[in-house]
């Protein structure tokens, strides 16, 4: 029997139901310091002085630090070097930390940090991209504010649109999206005497942040070693920050060599941390009146804030999905990650694509209107199958479910397009894929290692570089061990993820921790495995093509023994029972230049049906049911791929109604505590319709593919059309609110 | 702890009666992780809007970031320690269900939605999906779509007998 499909429960559910302490807030270090940082109060000013005598003074302020006190480069390196760790001269957007304030408790840390006197000299900000983008006078990075142009150019446009019987263009814009994890970010660092330093802390990315500590302190890889602890949500919002919460304690401890503790409190966070980009975008296509999608011209401008984090690799995404997953031969789509003074945007959940893809299935169904077909047919007539070309020229060869799970939200649902409905109801689609893994954007980090240990009572360790942040990865990769090695589920435990203990594995990002996690541990295993084998082999006295693991049980030559006796063997004639895996994805034909080649290696697939009632007196919409399939090539463990469905959808559903996060004229965040940037409630909660549907990927452990963040990117396009199916009125600029329809009703 | 402390209090905290002095500038929620060491209540905004930190008090589920630490006096205090004990494996029908259902993802709102639970149940036990929905508004949750929670809440209602929710309701009429 198979664990792999199964409903197994949750590795760390019963610890997570008793509240056990493992999230970095609840551990405790004797002679540990409180942190807290100082920050600009303006989007863009220079330094002119800092004065801390005042703070200095007050009991129980152990320290307060500024570049100069930083031993190594004054960088915090994500993608490009351009983001200092503590500013110097300049300072670039409300927020941006100065100095590091340590203290007895967080309290007094946190009040000193705030009282904090610098004088800055106000410069003019730039805080609307549009405006910042080939700025004559204000550089604030090159010549033009362009931290990434992307230009993807299929066939001929200009000649295509003039063969279109319908065409159809428009201008989108989509706001802020904070994550919103419910564990604020948080991060401990403890030095040792022997001149090395631990970290400890709530991330995604481990290895980034080890990157990130070797760089300020000026120490080599082997005197760094970080630790995830359980980490409270993570949606892209501890890609790359914990990097800098790592610096902020790492210095201090580092200098003070004390143990530093630094959480961010709720306001700050929201403040200060990264977001969804706001973009804006021109959207222009075309079809003919038989519904052939045959022209796509875009635009497509990202809100990058004031340094490039991980903006020039969210722009990747955004425009490899530009078109949304059809076939169209004729495509021109300039995309531009612009810098302002704001707090620096970067990875969420879909990673620039949810922004696009609202545009494309808004103008989708926009055009099968136009041309008097429904939304539904007008989709199956473009969408992608096996054999068929991507924007990027990419041939797909499997793997490729889309058509299923447009017939799956259809007939779990019961409606048809043009079916009666209710005044005021209506009902919306939208299609979609996801690039799995870094893909071409990720260049030498598509790469993981794996460490297998299978001890002399058959307990299993693995250990890998990804990181479990609540999507189930610790499970999943239980039951492909399990599986892998023919083992009982419940001899199978994962280490908290170190980096001390496999090679650098990437980033938990892309949706990535399945298929590469998964395969690098199947590699480890395959290892271990040959040598039971031939173990078994000799006790069963056949060939080990005979032998079946299952289970802990192993079969063969008509006679069967307990696996536990083969280790036992095994560990009696010395024969090694650990071994390391490694994968690397395979390579991608990715051009820059051009904007042409295999950008991923496989895609996700995705319809939701969103069914909306509208008030056409307040402009209120209700959601009532959403309708969402997934092709996830396996799912490793069904449960928890509804669970990330339902979640990810939410998230959606508060991206497109009422998730509203904006700047104020002086650049900060306006509304930066739950009780004024409102999500999802379990009252808001719709009734969600989770369906699996599974094209198995080659390539991947047990066929699945990574699919985590694509059940947020389709919903808000489905509720927009959904919104215009129920009273005609195309709201274009997200969130849906009240008052927005209720102005297109009154408009009409 | 470097703030004032009360006069000795009473207070009931987990199923045990304590008479501690308390430092008055406190919150509920600081005492019970800095002083008390009891981690399992979380702490997600410190003002009242996320539930994270909920406990019960008095046998209902309140934010412990917006209770001071004095006013605990004379009152039934239960956290997410006293649904399982110390060392203690068996897990509460509330807590099975949660994994049951796997309505734990990160599991940082966890403790909170448990202790609402609770609270919901002790008033009302068999809970329609509306009641359900309302009880646990003020818990937010980001990973799972709030779904399997509900199907949690409802299963653990078909599995609770009164022996299970008992502890929660001494000393609440005395109070």
């Amino acid at each position: 029997m198979s664990v792999v499909g199964k409903r197994v429960a949750r590795a760390e559910g019963s610890e997570r139901v008793k509240g056990a302490g493992l999230f970095a807030d609840d551990y405790k270090y004797f002679g540990m310091l409180h942190a807290a940082v100082v920050r600009s109060p303006l989007a863009r000013g220079e330094i002119r002085k800092i004065d801390f005598k005042t703070i200095a003074k007050i009991p129980g302020v152990a320290g307060i630090l500024t570049y100069k006190d930083i031993p190594g480069r004054n960088c915090v390196p994500i993608v490009i070097d351009d983001q200092s760790f503590l500013a110097e001269r300049y300072v670039n957007y409300i927020g941006e930390p100065i100095a590091i304030v340590v203290a007895e408790n967080r309290q007094t840390a946190r009040l000193a940090a705030a009282q904090a006197k610098i004088s800055i000299e106000e410069l003019p900000p730039l805080l609307n991209p549009l405006e910042a983008l080939n700025h004559p006078k204000i550089h604030l990075f090159g010549n033009d504010n362009i931290y990434k142009h992307i230009h993807i150019h299929r066939g001929d446009v200009k000649k295509a649109f003039a063969d279109c019987d319908v065409i159809i263009e428009n201008e989108y814009h989509t706001p802020y999206q904070e994550h919103a994890y419910i564990e604020p970010q948080s991060m401990i660092a403890i030095p040792f005497p022997d001149g090395s330093i631990e970290i400890r802390g709530s991330m995604q990315c481990p290895f980034y942040v080890r990157k990130a500590i070797t760089t300020i302190l000026g120490l080599p890889e082997n005197k760094v070693r970080v630790i995830q602890c359980a980490t409270g949500g993570g949606f892209g919002g501890k890609e790359d920050v914990p990097s800098l919460l790592a610096c902020q304690v790492a210095l201090p401890a580092w200098i003070f060599k004390r143990p530093v503790k630094l959480i961010y409190d709720r306001t700050e966070d929201m403040m200060v941390t990264s977001k969804r980009h706001p973009a804006y975008i021109k959207y222009k296509s075309g079809a003919t009146k038989d519904g052939i999608l045959r022209a796509v011209e875009a635009e497509y401008i990202i809100d990058g804030g004031a340094y490039s984090t991980l903006s020039a690799v969210v722009l990747f995404r955004g425009s490899v999905h530009a078109i949304g997953p059809y076939k169209c031969e004729n495509v021109d789509v300039h995309s531009y990650a612009v810098a302002t003074n704001k707090v620096p945007t970067g990875a969420f959940r879909g990673f620039g694509s949810p922004q696009i893809l609202f545009a494309v299935e808004s103008q989708m169904d926009q055009l099968a209107e136009k041309i008097g077909m429904d939304p539904v047919m007008f989709r199956k007539k473009n969408i992608l199958r096996v054999g068929d070309t991507t924007v990027t020229g990419q041939k797909l060869e499997y793997s490729v479910g889309l058509e299923e799970t447009l017939d799956k939200v259809i007939e779990k649902s019961g409606w048809t397009p043009g079916k009666s409905k209710e005044d005021g109801v209506g009902y919306g689609i939208s299609t979609i894929y996801y690039g799995v893994g870094l893909g071409a954007g990720g260049k030498s980090m598509a790469r993981t290692g794996a460490r297998v240990l299978v001890h002399a009572d058959g307990s299993v360790l693995f250990s890998v570089g990804t990181t479990e942040i609540g999507q189930g990865m610790t499970t999943v990769l239980s039951q492909i061990v399990a599986d892998e090695l023919g083992a009982p589920l419940d001899w199978i435990s994962m280490m908290p993820t170190d980096t001390s203990r496999v090679p650098d594995s990437g980033p938990t990002v892309a949706s990535r921790s399945t298929t590469m996690s998964g395969n690098a541990l199947k590699d480890a295993c395959i290892k271990i495995k040959s040598v039971l084998l031939e173990e078994a082999a000799s006790m069963l006295d056949c060939s080990t093509g005979d032998i079946i693991f299952d289970e802990g049980i192993v079969t063969g030559g008509g006679k069967t023994i307990k696996l536990l006796d083969v280790i036992k063997s095994c560990f009696a004639k010395r024969l090694p029972l650990s071994a390391e895996g490694w994968y690397i994805t395979p390579s991608t034909s990715w051009d820059d230049n051009t904007g042409q080649g295999d950008a991923y290696v496989v895609y996700a697939w995705a319809s939701n049906l969103a069914k909306v009632k509208v008030d056409k007196e307040t402009g209120e919409v209700n959601l009532l049911k959403i309708w969402a399939a997934h092709d996830v090539g396996k799912a490793i463990n069904p449960a928890l791929a509804e669970g990330q469905i339902e979640g990810g959808t939410l998230q959606g559903v508060g991206y497109a109604l009422m998730e509203d996060m904006t700047t104020n004229a002086d650049g900060a965040i306006r509304n930066p505590e739950f009780s004024t940037y409102i999500i999802p409630t379990a009252s808001d909660q719709p009734e969600i319709v989770p369906i699996i549907v599974e094209h198995p990927f080659p390539g991947g452990p047990f066929g699945a593919k990574g699919f985590g963040e694509q059940p947020l990117m389709g919903v808000a396009p489905a509720i927009a059309n959904a919104v215009y199916d129920a009273v005609k009125v195309r709201i274009k600029d997200l969130p849906i609110t009240p008052e927005k329809v209720w102005q297109g009703l009154k408009n009409k | 702890m470097s703030s004032d402390l009360t006069p000795k209090i009473k207070f009931r905290l987990n199923g045990i009666d304590m008479e501690k002095e308390v430092p008055a500038g406190w919150t509920l929620l600081r005492y019970l992780r800095e002083e008390l060491g009891l981690t399992g209540t979380k702490c997600g905004c410190e003002i009242g809007e996320c539930g994270a930190c909920t406990v019960l008090m008095n046998g209902k589920p309140v934010n412990s970031c917006l209770v001071m630490a004095p006013q605990i006096e004379n009152a039934s205090i239960w956290t997410i320690e006293g649904v399982t004990p110390p060392g203690g494996t068996a897990l509460h029908p509330v807590q099975k269900a949660f994994i049951e259902c796997d309505a734990v993802h990160c599991g940082f709102c966890t403790p909170g939605m448990v202790m609402t639970t609770i609270g919901l149940l002790l008033q009302n036990k068999k809970p329609d999906n509306s009641q359900i929905k309302q009880a646990l508004a003020g818990n937010l949750c980001r990973c799972t779509g709030y779904i399997q929670i509900f199907e949690a809440v409802r299963l653990a209602a078909a599995m609770i007998s009164e022996n299970d929710m008992r502890p929660f309701r001494e000393n609440i009429s005395e109070n």
